[in-house]
């Protein structure tokens, strides 16, 4: 690859991968905290409140990293991706504008009011500042799935006479069904790295026996969405997923399931390692005739393997994306196994006792991180050799009048950054869960 | 509908200056007038609550500006690459100072963060302000739209100017003058006692500095780039912006000693917004003027989005700026008043 395209690639890689560990946890805990503040309302029980209020704290941490290293993406459409921005910007400037007058207004403006204005708020009032954050980060969360989505089934679009690409149909591009389907697992992949979150501390603090009480409050939300979402992310949302990439995208799917040679009666590869210069899976474990069932729902249907495709068109990381995909897959089947067997505990009244599940469940947070990552990895990496499909290739995206050197410079800015940032959230996120939710009035600063 | 969305983007980068100008100013400001740890604690608290939704008008302008004008997006931003990313890591350390402070309880580490937060601010405000300067003097754009500029050259005007030169240099100090000025006119609303007496005195000891490089400023960009006024001698209606400028500033140094510091900072703001104003009509229809030839100039035509889009984008546009607008009235009612330290946020 040349070493320009290389370092720009890298570069909005690794500030995209680094960003998105921090919004996937504020997405998946605001509709939590909005739980434990209904409750809280419902009840009139100042342990809710104080539940409430700790993941507030947390959140709030979480929110300023997402909010300062989110920037950057936006700026790197113009700084680092100028050719694509003037191919494309018309286009996707829609969604990427919407996303700052209807998303980020609407989170930031709450959050103030959430975190600092509760004294001055009625607790009704200070419930629906917590329901508007929800809402802002959630949609927020809508407008960049929709401009992902176009990238990969792109709609509504026409050609301009420069070559450029420019909006024909507002609606089909903000209602694309990639989009829908897209939104709705990446929504409930962030729910699912909340829950644990939740579940997480939770089971640190029984284990601990320190504010045990609040522990068994978090382990109790957390259990149950994340037995929820657990299951919305297999099944319907992964499933869709899944089959938009196989009819849209049949070459990527080939890739992801390291499928060389076309057939009936596809299997399916649980585990072996992509062998990509002999075309062939080393050490495979495999369920046969499953992926032909689970793309098309018939046993002997013929799935198309990657030799039907001419080599150009080819994903060029395919062993990544292989493991991308089955990191993805494979942690996905781990949590509902997790869950499950919680729920049930939780259900015949023993979790809190079983120090066991109370272990998996302290020691699982990295994990939906790690699936998360993954499940991104895959839908960009299965994306190339396009930046925008089929339309506009990767390597004609970059600024060109950036040089490699002037990308590295600021690309190992950035990993000092981000290296301080994210020791400095380590250690914050810490100091507050040793702290604990029972603080009486938790004034800092 | 070309002009009408150059229009809007002008009016949110400004309401972005205005607004996110006294979070910097306060900043600016911080370790001279906040002596104690309460007093630092004050001026924290009364931007804590506003400085991410101010900050956000700068998103959210950039957005607009990338839907808008891609052309420009792609070939300003690709340009100004390295000072655009160094703001980006100015940003975040503004950030990370103003909030990591108030979790941190010990003294060396809330001094550490005192530092990060005042040094990022007042970078903040030169760069801002030489940034308004490139634009205004034009930068070395090739035939096909694109360019890159150093970081400097030597520090003079020409054809491939640095970003940094005498010039870019000035507005970057009238920018510092400027918004500490109105930021210290926002610490003084926002506290009391001593406190407030000693931004008031900030604000009034900036004022004879902030009028004379008003002055120089003008002269300058009079030098360096004529074609600022072809527009004021085409529509002499333009120059009711001079008068909205000085007579604010008359405003600012009447009102502040007497401690109207209300009437103060709405001068101020309208200062501000004067200069900016003043600046876009200057530029007007160029977006991004060329210093290398006049005819590779960006303008509003050759840099927008396709027809429809614009037509479009108007139609959620009006219904975004209203709930933003909505939100930030609700928001800045509720913070209203002095700030108080106790019992308030976590």
């Amino acid at each position: 690859m040349d070493s320009a395209l290389l370092m720009h690639r890298l570069h909005f890689a690794f500030t995209v991968t680094f960003h998105y560990l921090f919004p996937q946890l504020t997405m998946g805990l605001a509709p939590l905290i909005v739980v434990l503040k209904t409750i809280a309302l419902r009840r009139n029980d100042e342990t809710y409140n104080k539940a409430a209020r700790f993941w507030a704290r947390i959140f709030g941490i979480n929110f300023v990293i997402g909010v300062v290293t989110g920037i950057p993406l936006e700026f790197q459409f113009g700084t680092n991706w100028s050719h694509f921005s003037r191919f494309a910007g018309g286009v996707i400037g829609q969604t990427l504008a919407m996303e700052g007058m209807f998303a980020f207004f609407l989170e930031s403006a709450f959050l103030g009011l959430f975190l600092y204005g509760e004294k001055r708020l009625s607790p009704r009032a200070h419930w629906w500042s917590a329901v508007a954050v929800f809402l802002g980060s959630w949609l927020s969360g809508y407008f960049i799935v929709a401009t992902d989505a176009w990238m990969q089934y792109p709609v509504g679009y026409a050609r301009a006479a420069d070559g450029s690409v420019q909006l024909s149909s507002f609606w089909a591009l903000v209602l694309n069904r990639w989009a829908w389907w897209q939104y709705a697992h990446n929504m409930s992949g962030a729910a699912i790295t909340g829950a644990f979150a939740m579940a997480s501390i939770g089971a640190f603090y029984l284990l601990w026996g320190k504010y045990a009480e609040y522990g068994r409050i978090f382990i109790k939300t957390g259990v149950m969405a994340g037995c929820i979402f657990s299951v919305l992310q297999l099944f319907p949302t992964g499933d869709r997923q899944g089959r938009l990439i196989a009819r849209y995208q049949p070459v990527t799917l080939a890739a992801m399931e390291a499928l060389f040679t076309s057939g009936p009666g596809a299997p399916l590869v649980i585990i072996g390692q992509p062998n990509v210069e002999e075309r062939k899976i080393d050490n495979p474990i495999l369920v046969p005739k499953m992926l032909s069932f689970l793309t098309y729902r018939r046993w002997e249907a013929n799935v198309r393997g990657l030799d039907a495709f001419p080599q150009e068109l080819w994903p060029q990381n395919i062993s990544l994306l292989y493991y991308s995909y089955h990191i993805m897959v494979g942690l996905g089947t781990i949590f509902i196994a997790i869950m499950v067997i919680s729920l049930f505990l939780l259900w015949c009244g023993k979790l809190f006792n079983a120090r066991w599940m109370l272990w998996i469940l302290m020691l699982s947070l990295p994990f939906p991180y790690i699936a998360n990552t993954a499940g991104w990895m895959t839908a960009e990496l299965g994306r190339q050799p396009w930046l925008v499909y089929g339309l506009f290739r990767t390597a004609d995206g970059y600024s060109k009048t950036v040089s490699p050197g002037n990308a590295m410079f600021t690309l190992l800015g950035f990993m000092g950054m981000y290296t301080v940032l994210g020791i400095l959230f380590l250690f914050l996120v810490r100091r507050e869960i040793e702290n604990g939710p029972d603080l009486d009035s938790a004034v800092h600063g | 509908m070309e002009t009408l969305w150059f229009i809007i983007v002008a009016v949110m980068l400004t309401a972005y200056v205005v607004l996110d100008g006294f979070d910097l100013g306060a900043g600016v400001i911080y370790p001279f007038i906040a002596r104690t740890s309460d007093d630092r604690r004050r001026v924290l608290r009364a931007i804590g609550p506003v400085w991410d939704g101010n900050e956000v008008w700068l998103l959210a302008a950039g957005g607009t500006l990338y839907f808008a004008f891609p052309q420009l997006y792609a070939s300003g931003f690709s340009g100004f690459y390295l000072p655009l990313v160094m703001v980006l890591w100015l940003l975040m350390l503004r950030g990370i100072g103003i909030e990591f402070r108030t979790h941190m309880e010990h003294p060396v580490w809330q001094g550490f963060f005192d530092a990060v937060f005042s040094l990022s601010s007042v970078l903040l405000t030169i760069f801002f302000g030489a940034a308004l300067g490139n634009v205004v003097r034009g930068v070395p754009l090739r035939q096909d739209g694109y360019f890159f500029e150093p970081l400097w050259t030597n520090f003079k005007l020409g054809t491939h100017p640095g970003i940094l030169d005498w010039y870019t240099v000035m507005a970057g100090l009238v920018a510092l003058v400027t918004l500490t000025a109105h930021g210290a006119l926002y610490v003084a609303i926002k506290t009391e006692g001593e406190l407030s007496a000693r931004a008031r005195s900030v604000a009034v000891v900036v004022w004879p500095v902030q009028f004379f490089l008003t002055c120089v400023s003008l002269v300058a960009t009079y030098f360096a780039c004529h074609r600022m006024f072809y527009n004021y001698g085409r529509h002499p209606v333009g120059l009711v912006v001079p008068v909205l400028v000085f007579g604010s500033l008359a405003v600012m140094v009447l009102a502040t000693p007497k401690g109207k510091e209300k009437l103060a900072f709405i001068a101020s703001s309208l200062y501000i917004a004067g200069m900016l104003v003043g600046a876009v009509l200057g530029l007007y229809p160029l977006v991004l003027p060329a210093s290398t030839d006049p005819a590779y100039s960006l303008t509003i035509y050759n840099s927008a989005a396709g027809h429809h889009g614009l037509v479009v984008g108007f139609a959620w546009w009006i219904l975004g700026a209203a709930l933003a607008l909505a939100y930030f009235i609700f928001i800045y009612r509720i913070f209203r008043g002095k700030v108080k330290l106790e019992g308030e946020g976590y």
